[in-house]
């Protein structure tokens, strides 16, 4: 016996036909906008970032079912994907990470150029997932440091979309000297890197 | 006639009379074990000969019983007659002191990393296979993970807390 | 070159190229990695590393009572769950005696081939890919969407989808599922043709794959080959004829063979095969259809024994209480025994051999994983081969690293 399935049917009324993205503050005038130089290289630096697709599982499939024209990722800005680290700014890692691949992962991570940001898609790349194995590293925060988590077994292609979104704001409000600071030199330090 | 269950066991007592034995027809498939001095012999005679001609191994597999002591490891061949459409399941023993089973790599290719996954699991040494090292565990671990007296976990994380987990 | 500079002798070693074609590659589906040694362009030699993603499911079957073990059968071939989650539901119900009514059996044929037509999908795409066309794969992905949106109105999952139990499935296909299943029979047919029609006879792609990467049949045989890769190397082995399960027997379909076992001929097998598979799912659902009555609504076996009864039966009746407690419990009554069983996966033949000693777990349960077995045979598919060869012959193979390292 069977509950009947119900469907949202109560629609957000379209505000206007198109929708803006809000300005940084800033002061306007004819012709010129002033902001600080912060807040543009975070504007453009968030509509264009370069993932590379660390797609080991599982969780790679829904990665593709995410590039698919059906959750298009390419109207984010991350409409090339590449392949080699030092190209990219955004290591998704989707799917299970074994012992064995814990150094290819750290070797990746140290190949990329700053400012690099970190993804961990799925379970297994958060915490090690429904495998506590004795060959499945717990989660790739042992060997590099996350930005964000994007929980689930695997999570839906809508939950990836909104971890890149989480990307977007973390990039969009970095400080320029945050790679330099004291801070961020010494998280590095604990996962033993240069 | 077509090959039945009976004929295979009836082939094999003939040719090599009470060296194999414990035939048990288990969910219609037939298994029997043999010692494992002879289990080329006895891969090569169901392979070569033309009315029981099975040619397709289909598994390799072992098995730990640590009760049983002398035959605590077990090697587990599935094998496949494709033309008949019969199955058989055989089983070599060995000891945990001493590990050794000859390898089948000479007559199925297949094999070949088969038994490196044994070996890796836990730890039958297969004497004559050309690259007999782990496959699927990092090179530097030192103990067979299958074996029984192994945990599952890692027992060297910090971050899960086995109280919590009822294992406490 | 040489007659003009001398060097000592012995001095240039190796003649050879080292290239790691290595786990981190957007060639290897999955974690593999490849040594390569290179001739110049030619393959000399390749030496295979896996275990990249090595998750130890042997061990963790031996701690999970049997209805649990299924979401571990989901991340084997994970580009097909359903049908690892069958095939194990299937070893169970050997090894526990049950036998599924015929609607069961239908319902799971349907489930299975919308399995093997996304598996399928997903390899003949991925060729085009890495033969340069990404055009194909983006035009199909729509269609395993709408494949994944069939399995969410099932069991709730789109890709470890964990659907059935033992002995049946948890809850009745709705009239949505069959709706949608509909929409994908009308149209499905169209995409395939198109997809078809951008490979089949593509000059392109007809360079790149005939002739690369074949196997006789004879090697194929002795490797293990098993699946697609056989039947394009000449053999034709079909788990669903040969040892027919869930009344495979009561359908019509054929068995596509190739001739040569290039990639060329996997590609062509895969593609037939999803033609018979939609075949099959027309079938299978004229006779779900055809049942009426109290027929209609059977969706799993009689077996209180080991299937959950009915929560509202749970809170009424005293032998619903006592089932469900013993069941979840872990203390019903599993014969001990060795059954080994297989079904066709979207690779091969997926075999469960499992050993029960009687208790909540199993003894040992060991997966027969068709990847695993024929990336054996990757050296001697490419050996001579140019490195663009290689790759093609990779993903023709359709390896898919979750059921190879298991």
């Amino acid at each position: 016996m069977s509950r009947p399935v119900s469907y949202n049917l109560i629609q957000k009324p379209l505000e206007a036909d198109i929708s803006m993205a809000p300005l940084p503050d800033g002061h306007q005038g004819e012709g010129f906008f002033a902001t600080s130089l912060d807040a543009v290289i975070g504007l453009a630096r968030k509509n264009s970032i370069w993932p590379l697709p660390f797609a080991t599982s599982c969780c790679g499939i829904e990665f593709m079912a995410t590039m698919g024209s059906h959750y298009d990722l390419a109207r984010f800005g991350s409409e090339r994907v590449g392949f080699s680290p030092r190209q990219c700014d955004l290591l998704m890692v989707m799917g299970t990470i074994a012992k064995k691949m814990g150094p290819v992962v750290k070797q990746v991570y140290l190949q990329m150029a700053e400012p690099r940001w970190v993804i961990a898609v799925g379970a297994c790349a958060s915490s090690g997932g429904i495998f506590d194995t004795y060959s499945v590293l717990q989660g790739i925060d042992q060997v590099v440091p996350v930005d964000v988590y994007v929980p689930g077994c695997p999570p839906r292609p809508e939950a990836i979309i909104d971890g890149v979104l989480r990307i977007q704001d973390l990039v969009a409000k970095e400080s320029l000297r945050r790679r330099n600071s004291d801070h961020y030199k010494a998280l590095l330090e604990s996962y033993g890197i240069q | 006639m077509s090959l039945t269950n009976e004929i295979i066991q009836q082939r094999l007592t003939e040719k090599f009379a009470d060296q194999v034995g414990e035939f048990v027809i288990s969910y219609d498939m037939l298994q029997f074990s043999a010692p494992k001095e002879i289990n080329l012999k006895v891969l090569n005679f169901l392979y070569d000969d033309s009315q029981l001609a099975f040619t397709f191994l289909t598994d390799l597999t072992g098995v730990h019983y640590p009760d049983q002591k002398g035959q605590e490891l077990a090697v587990v061949y599935h094998l496949h007659n494709l033309k008949d459409n019969i199955r058989l399941r055989f089983k070599v023993f060995t000891s945990v002191e001493q590990p050794d089973v000859y390898t089948a790599t000479g007559l199925f290719s297949s094999a070949n990393w088969m038994e490196r996954e044994t070996y890796d699991f836990f730890g039958i040494h297969f004497v004559g296979h050309p690259n007999l090292k782990r496959i699927l565990n990092v090179d530097e671990m030192d103990y067979f993970p299958m074996r029984k007296e192994f945990p599952l976990e890692d027992q060297t994380r910090i971050d899960k807390d086995d109280e919590m987990f009822g294992r406490g | 070159m040489s007659e003009h500079i001398k060097l000592p002798e012995g001095s240039i070693e190796k003649t050879t190229t080292t290239l790691n074609l290595g786990p981190t590659h957007p060639a290897t589906h999955g974690v593999m990695q490849n040594i390569l040694e290179l001739d110049g362009e030619r393959i000399v030699s390749a030496d295979q590393t896996i275990g990249y993603i090595h998750r130890a499911f042997e061990k963790l079957a031996e701690r999970r009572p049997l209805a649990q073990i299924t979401t571990l059968t989901d991340r084997l071939n994970y580009c097909s769950s359903p049908l690892n989650n069958m095939g194990w539901h299937m070893t169970c119900e050997k090894l526990l005696g049950v036998t599924t009514p015929k609607r069961v059996d239908y319902l799971r044929v349907i489930v299975m081939e919308l399995a093997r037509i996304a598996d399928h999908l997903i390899c003949n795409s991925i060729m085009g890919v890495d033969a340069g066309a990404y055009t194909g794969f983006l035009y199909v992905m729509q269609y395993r969407e709408l494949i994944y949106e069939i399995y969410e109105e099932i069991c709730g999952a789109r890709l470890t989808t964990n659907m059935g139990r033992i002995g049946g499935f948890e809850r009745n296909f709705n009239d949505i599922a069959f709706q949608k299943l509909e929409k994908f029979l009308d149209e499905y047919p169209k995409a395939l043709k198109e997809f078809e029609n951008m490979f089949q006879r593509n000059r392109i792609f007809m360079d790149r794959t005939i002739g690369v990467g074949g196997i006789s049949a004879e090697r194929a045989l002795n490797y293990g080959f098993t699946g697609p890769n056989l039947r394009a190397a000449g053999v034709d082995y079909d788990v669903r004829v040969h040892s027919p399960y869930s009344s495979y027997q009561d359908f019509d379909f054929t068995i596509p063979v190739g001739s040569t076992g290039d990639s060329y001929d996997r590609w062509l097998v895969r593609e037939q095969e999803m033609w018979q598979s939609l075949s099959i799912i027309r079938q299978a659902y004229q006779k779900v259809q055809a049942f009426t009555g109290a027929e209609a609504e059977v969706y799993h076996a009689d077996v209180p024994e080991y299937y959950l009864p009915a929560k509202q039966d749970v809170y009424t009746k005293m032998e619903a209480l006592i089932y469900h407690f013993k069941i979840i419990m872990g203390e019903t009554d599993i014969p001990a025994g060795e059954v080994y069983h297989s079904v066709e996966g979207g690779n091969g033949e997926l075999g469960f051999y499992l050993i029960s000693d009687g208790g909540r777990a199993p003894y040992r349960l060991h997966f027969r994983r068709p990847c695993f077995i024929y990336y054996q045979a990757y050296e001697e598919l490419i050996k001579g081969a140019m490195l663009s060869d290689a790759i093609i012959t990779m993903s023709s193979l359709n390896l898919i690293a979750g059921e190879m390292d298991a």
